[in-house]
């Protein structure tokens, strides 16, 4: 809160989840791009991408390249701050606040909490009701969705597998969190209890779930998606919206490739206008089978 | 009833639509010119200015919408749909081969993107909000009460032509990139004709009045 004591004045107040959650709003319907220099950020921009996501390597290069996976330098975030006018994001390592206390004095809209970069705590999240900045965070279901709820998350996203282009995980985790959902809402009241034990997620958040029929933040899916068609598969799978990592930077012709899926998402279910932004894009991502990825080197099971 | 469309390129269309409801109206999603046909209003919801004027432009809606503006259609925008119905943007996003964002157009004035600044000084905060007393089926305690206002990366009205209103104004204080122009009011809500449009968020906080002023701008009775 701060006043000011000259004319005309008006209390404000920050970083309240009505302010962080409003952000994911705006973005609904919309398109968010892994970027990794400036010049990237201004074709994701100029193709209509509602925000850009700042990261030091995409999640293909870092599944080639392995190493430890760290926040990007201060000076490529502000170098991409700088070249767009869209909202910037950035991803710390689960559970590294301090990464997180960085991302928000560098002035980014949204930090992603992100399984893709290397875990710095294998027990706890980073506890983002600390931060004025809102955050992001990655789910496979509708437990994992809540706990990082409860701990301040103001959007979701469901993981997928990064740096793949196997849209098949994120199908999955959209569809799991969706039947879930149902489930609780068709659920007598007497019987949240033990769905809360079962979801391991707060009862209160359990019932608000259970009577509204839906998330409480915005829910964009990512992981895999690398056409226009798997953008409209999910929107049509209940996403709000989606995050192309890889997909773009590593196809053969990005900047009509990133215009393409953003026009299929807006008309994620118009055959016809998908067919015709699909023509003519060049190679798709290579990508890797999920099945293929020997169980340790699955980021979507980094997170609990 | 009233049919009004909320553009549906991007953005919160189901808060917008959802708050048109409440007031009686008949909101429906629009993302192709011919679904212009027929309607009593429009809403340009909140979002990315830049990502929804492409879209507009790409899909032929930027051109026929700002026919329809012309010929007197009643539109109120939140936040990006306050940018889209400006004459001017004072700091257009420039693509790479320099070709600048384009608005919709309508209100005679000059808006600033972002002018409060980024995410981390988006705020909320009660208003004053001109001629919500006087709105049918208000009471006018009710109507006079302040408006519960989101801002979010929200843009502000830098300068008006004489045919636009003042509606609501916010005083700049705080450590943000607003506090440039310390003790300077910023205009944040304008009327010009049937054009009404805020730098913040009505729909998402369950305030209904403003929207309920939009519907009775289009009856004619505010």
């Amino acid at each position: 809160m701060s006043i000011n004591e000259q004319t005309p004045a008006t209390a404000t107040t920050t970083g309240s989840s009505r302010v962080k959650r409003g952000m994911a709003e705006m973005l609904k319907g919309g398109v968010i791009m892994d970027v990794v220099t400036p010049e990237q950020a201004r074709i994701a921009e100029d193709a209509g991408a509602v925000a850009v996501m700042a990261l030091e390597r995409v999640p293909a290069d870092i599944r080639a390249q392995g190493g430890v996976s760290r926040m990007s330098d201060p000076d490529m975030i502000d170098g991409i701050i700088e070249a767009v006018s869209i909202p910037v994001m950035a991803k710390a390592r689960i559970g590294h606040f301090v990464e997180a206390q960085v991302l928000q004095s560098l002035g980014v809209d949204y930090i992603d909490e992100s399984e893709v970069l290397t875990p710095a705590d294998y027990v706890n999240h980073i506890d983002k009701w600390q931060f004025t900045v809102p955050f992001v965070c990655g789910a496979t279901n509708l437990g994992e969705a809540l706990r990082r709820i409860n701990e301040g998350a103001a959007m979701i996203r469901s993981k997928g597998e990064a740096g793949t282009g196997d849209v098949s995980n994120a199908t999955g985790h959209m569809r799991k969190i969706r039947s879930e959902i149902a489930k609780l809402a068709a659920l007598p009241e007497d019987e949240l209890y033990v769905a809360a034990k079962e979801l391991q997620a707060p009862y209160e958040l359990v019932k608000e779930i259970a009577a509204t029929g839906k998330l409480p933040v915005v829910l964009f899916t990512a992981g895999g998606i690398a056409t226009p068609a798997d953008a409209a598969m999910m929107m049509q799978l209940g996403a709000d919206g989606v995050f192309v990592g890889s997909g773009i930077f590593k196809s053969g012709n990005p900047a009509e490739r990133a215009a393409a899926i953003v026009k299929a998402t807006t008309f994620h279910d118009d055959p016809d206008v998908i067919a015709k932004v699909s023509r003519g894009l060049g190679e798709a991502m290579v990508g890797i089978n999920v099945d293929e990825i020997a169980q340790p080197h699955r980021l979507s099971e980094r997170g609990w | 009833m009233l049919k009004i469309g909320v553009l549906a390129l991007q953005g919160d269309v189901r808060e917008h639509a959802a708050a048109l409801a409440a007031g009686g109206a008949d909101p429906v999603p629009v993302r192709r010119a011919e679904e212009l046909e027929g309607l009593d209003g429009l809403v340009l919801p909140g979002g990315e200015s830049t990502a929804i004027d492409k879209l507009a432009r790409a899909f032929g809606v930027a051109e026929p919408l700002r026919r329809r503006i012309g010929e007197g259609l009643p539109v109120y925008g939140s936040c990006a749909g306050m940018i889209l119905l400006a004459n001017t943007i004072a700091d257009p996003a420039t693509d790479r081969a320099g070709n600048r964002q384009q608005t919709f157009g309508g209100i005679d004035m000059v808006v600033r993107r972002n002018a409060f600044g980024r995410q981390v000084d988006s705020f909320e905060t009660d208003l004053r909000f001109a001629g919500l007393e006087k709105l049918p089926g208000v009471a006018p305690d009710a109507g006079a009460a302040p408006v519960h206002a989101v801002f979010i990366r929200a843009p502000w009205v830098e300068s008006i032509g004489p045919d636009v209103e003042v509606l609501a104004s916010v005083g700049l204080s705080g450590p943000s990139a607003a506090a440039q122009a310390p003790g300077a009011a910023r205009i944040v809500a304008v009327r010009s004709g049937k054009l009404l449009a805020t730098s913040f968020h009505p729909e998402v906080t369950g305030e209904r009045r403003i929207h309920e002023l939009f519907i009775q701008m289009i009856r004619g009775e505010a």
